[in-house]
């Protein structure tokens, strides 16, 4: 593998997806940054850990980056005393906030950036306490201290004001605080501060069995549940060079599917909502329900938690169970179908959302835009075709793309993904290999790297483990909403106010999952 | 002031206080019946009041009695306004103390003291929410005002019961005038009651609010006084364009027993047009904010047409 003049001797993973794995020196990595920003390629993650307990160990910062034939995880060993690491948000803006992360969880931070303010750490936590440390263990508790002041970005100039909107909202969502800086109504520039669902997960997974840690990544993000525990199984198999077997590799891309729909119909309702065409909100719950009913009733989940185990999947689908699937299928996208009609002749409707929140394609591919939106503003990616993983080679896969990167191209983009999906499921469905449907891992004598790389409903969700098999020494989730945020303050500059909730609805973005 | 004058006043008042949150009820009721949900009921409202007036009211710390006043002020301006709009009859006592551009005045009072209310407590929605009154306020009152002439013009009177005497009185004929103020009436309305297209009364969503931005900060009995203005104000809209588009039905001063048919005419007539208001919100999507001035500027146009039409017709 080779990344313009560095050539590396990576390792491939037992992964379905190709997935490296490399050392890098300190004194390439903004370069090689560099080279995989020119070449087109993307930051995926960008994390940390503190192996100095390990042999010949010390701290690590790691970065994945997608390049055209696959994922390169890089590693930088900053040795037992490394205090900072050279700074890549040069090449790629969005691993600022990643990088803060890395400095509030573990006190590493980025030579030269300018941007010192912590993320993640709002003050519950000492400066100098780092909870990712090995010598911490995270229960450690502190006095409640008083809030801090957050320095946001001041807008200077006449009549410029400021909105700040959360963390408490008047609806029952995510708590985020956005900070817009208006002049009447046009938005002049507008800054997020999250971070207050951070719960400590990657701290809680070093405690727990490698066997049972899919049950916490499935839990990271409730509505990427599929994703983020298909993702975990994935890097756990490639440690344990365990190859799943086909019945569970077609059931698994069946409940992925299943979550993309479920997840697009409840947003495509919720778009309507927020344009005030509840007409459209109570249709789509409807045909959400039902979903999630089926989900309850085949899998045992309604968002289809736990499903996705080590090795394969937990629930099995019967012949019965794959005929109520079909006629859903069938039935939904015809309602969808007619819903969409609806959506693209309401004049009201298609007014707030044409030209609404754009996002150009050259900002998309500067900010790192990836999923359903990146693909809204004509970004080609999509995992399940890009590198033909079994079961999606070989279906004719399309991929839902548009050029006009607004709200109405992400609920364009929305639309296609659900037929797409409906007819992958129906093919999953009828062609389900007969056999297991999970096999045991194998044991490893040592610990070893494993990564997962799925395209769930939102983008790309990347998960890294390092484990033995047994426990789990360190285990990162990658949400795709790190990339996505600092592309919604872009997205809504030049906006009027009341077209945020509208912007921000055709991201819908998690909280959850990148605050951890 | 005849006995029979103070009774169907007082019938009038009592009447829209405890008609108006069912219609609020009836309509929000429509309005999940065309979205295919069942519906709380067209009782809700006056659960919601009650519940309301029992909880604590909390105020929020700096602010000033003007917070605590605004909603006494609008709640009176709603009853008041009730008041000298002839819903059943148009024998009132109250209604020579103003005329239909004082109604106007009365609702701007409203508007001025809610948008006050709003800016005192200093939280950034309050003062978005007044702007965006403000906005939709200028605009409106100058359609209604001529919607109002209008009809004044047909009748010359500006006293809300001379106008419906008159044109309850004409016999049955289709004035072009009035069917250009009509419409200019119902836009009026659309926004002056912070209804879809206009604003949405069932958002959450914070940035988006017109009317809900306003009262963010009030709850307990306060909250409940301008709910009930609100559901009043609705009422005093609906009654005000069935009294002049729809007179029929309305008693008048020499026959005080018309009002035993009154009122079931008048439950009819607003249950059509509940019906009406909430096929119009289930159709519509919520128009962007700057669209609203455009909207309101048609509705100002089509009631100078109305005038324009009357003096070339003279009908």
């Amino acid at each position: 593998m080779q990344i313009a003049d560095f050539t590396f001797e990576p390792e491939r993973l037992a992964t379905p997806v190709p997935i490296w794995r490399a050392t890098c020196p300190v004194s390439d990595w903004q370069e090689v940054a560099h080279a995989v920003a020119a070449s087109g390629g993307r930051l995926v993650s960008l994390w940390g850990s503190d192996r100095r307990v390990r042999k010949a160990g010390g701290y690590v910062i790691s970065a994945a980056y997608a390049t055209a034939e696959g994922l390169l995880c890089l590693e930088l060993r900053l040795g037992q005393q490394g205090e900072s690491y050279p700074d890549i948000s040069a090449s790629f803006p969005y691993a600022n906030r990643m990088q803060r992360t890395i400095a509030d969880l573990l006190g590493l931070v980025a030579e030269a950036m300018e941007d010192r303010r912590p993320w993640l750490n709002h003050g519950a936590w000492p400066a100098d306490y780092f909870p990712l440390r090995h010598e911490v263990t995270g229960k450690e508790a502190f006095p409640a201290c008083e809030l801090q002041d957050y320095p946001f970005v001041r807008v200077e100039g006449d009549g410029v004001h400021e909105i700040a909107v959360g963390p408490v909202h008047a609806g029952i969502i995510e708590p985020g605080h956005f900070r817009f800086s208006v002049v009447g109504e046009k938005v002049l520039r507008l800054e997020e501060r999250l971070g207050y669902k951070h719960k400590g997960i990657d701290k809680r997974f070093e405690e727990m069995p490698a066997k049972d840690g899919y049950r916490l990544a499935g839990r990271v993000s409730g509505d990427s549940t599929v994703a983020f525990s298909w993702a975990y199984c994935m890097a756990l198999e490639s440690i344990c060079n365990t190859r799943t077997p086909a019945r569970a590799r077609w059931l698994r891309a069946l409940l992925l599917e299943r979550e993309r729909v479920a997840n697009h119909l409840g947003d495509l309702g919720a778009l309507a909502n927020d344009a005030a065409f509840t007409f459209g909100l109570t249709q789509f719950m409807r045909l959400k329900e039902d979903w999630l009913r089926l989900n309850q009733h085949l899998f045992g989940h309604r968002l289809l938690m736990d499903v996705v185990i080590p090795g394969g999947v937990a629930v099995d689908l019967e012949n019965t169970g794959i005929s109520e699937l079909l006629t859903q299928c069938q039935g939904i996208a015809k309602e969808v179908k007619n819903l969409r009609a609806i959506y693209e002749n309401h004049a009201g409707l298609q007014d707030r959302f044409i030209a609404t929140g754009r996002v150009t394609k050259e900002l998309a591919t500067t900010l790192g835009l990836n999923g359903f939106a990146g693909r809204a503003s004509g970004i080609p990616v999509d995992l399940r075709a890009d590198f033909g993983m079994a079961p999606y080679g070989g279906h004719d896969f399309k991929k839902a793309v548009h050029r006009n990167g607004d709200v109405a191209a992400r609920v364009t983009v929305r639309f296609d993904e659900i037929a797409e999906s409906l007819r992958l499921i129906r093919l999953f469905a009828t062609e389900l290999a007969p056999g297991e449907i999970v096999v045991p891992l194998e044991a490893v004598a040592e610990t070893k790297l494993g990564a997962g790389w799925i395209e769930g409903w939102r983008g790309e969700v990347f998960v890294a483990l390092e484990s033995d098999g047994e426990k789990i020494q360190r285990c990162h989730c990658h949400d795709p909403s790190w990339q996505n945020w600092p592309v919604l303050e872009h997205a809504v500059i030049g906006n009027i106010v009341p077209d945020f909730p509208l912007i921000n609805k055709s991201f819908n973005l998690s909280y959850a999952g990148p605050d951890l | 002031m005849s006995i029979s004058g103070f009774l169907s006043q007082l019938l009038a008042i009592v009447m829209a206080l405890f008609l108006a949150p069912l219609l609020m009820g009836w309509v929000n009721q429509w309005r999940c019946w065309l979205q295919n949900r069942s519906g709380p009921g067209v009782l809700q409202p006056y659960r919601m009041l009650h519940k309301l007036f029992h909880k604590e009211s909390v105020v929020a710390e700096h602010a000033s009695s003007l917070f605590r006043m605004a909603p006494y002020i609008v709640f009176g301006c709603m009853v008041l306004a009730c008041a000298i709009i002839p819903t059943l009859s148009t024998d009132l006592p109250l209604s020579p103390a103003a005329d239909a551009i004082a109604l106007v005045g009365l609702f701007a009072v409203a508007r001025v003291f809610i948008s006050l209310a709003a800016m005192d407590i200093g939280t950034a929605f309050g003062t978005l929410g007044a702007r965006r009154e403000m906005l939709i306020g200028f605009l409106a009152e100058p359609a209604l005002l001529s919607v109002l002439f209008t009809a004044s013009l047909i009748s010359n009177s500006t006293a809300l019961t001379s106008i419906v005497e008159y044109l309850a009185h004409k016999e049955f004929a289709i004035y072009p005038s009035l069917a250009f103020a009509g419409i200019a009436f119902t836009m009026v309305s659309f926004a002056e009651n912070a209804r879809v297209p206009v604003d949405n009364p069932a958002t959450h969503l914070e940035l988006t609010m017109i009317h809900e931005a306003l009262i963010l900060e009030y709850s307990g009995r306060h909250l409940a006084l301008i709910e009930w203005a609100s559901a009043l104000k609705l009422f005093a809209y609906s009654c005000m364009g069935l009294a002049l588009f729809f007179p029929w039905g309305i008693a008048e001063a020499e026959a005080p027993l018309a009002l035993i048919f009154a009122i079931p005419a008048l439950v009819f007539k607003l249950a059509i047009g509940g019906f009406l208001l909430a096929l119009i919100e289930t159709l519509s999507a919520k128009m962007r904010i700057f669209r609203v001035p455009e909207f309101l500027a048609s509705a100002f146009l089509l009631a100078v047409i109305g005038m324009l039409v009357h003096f070339l017709l003279g009908a």
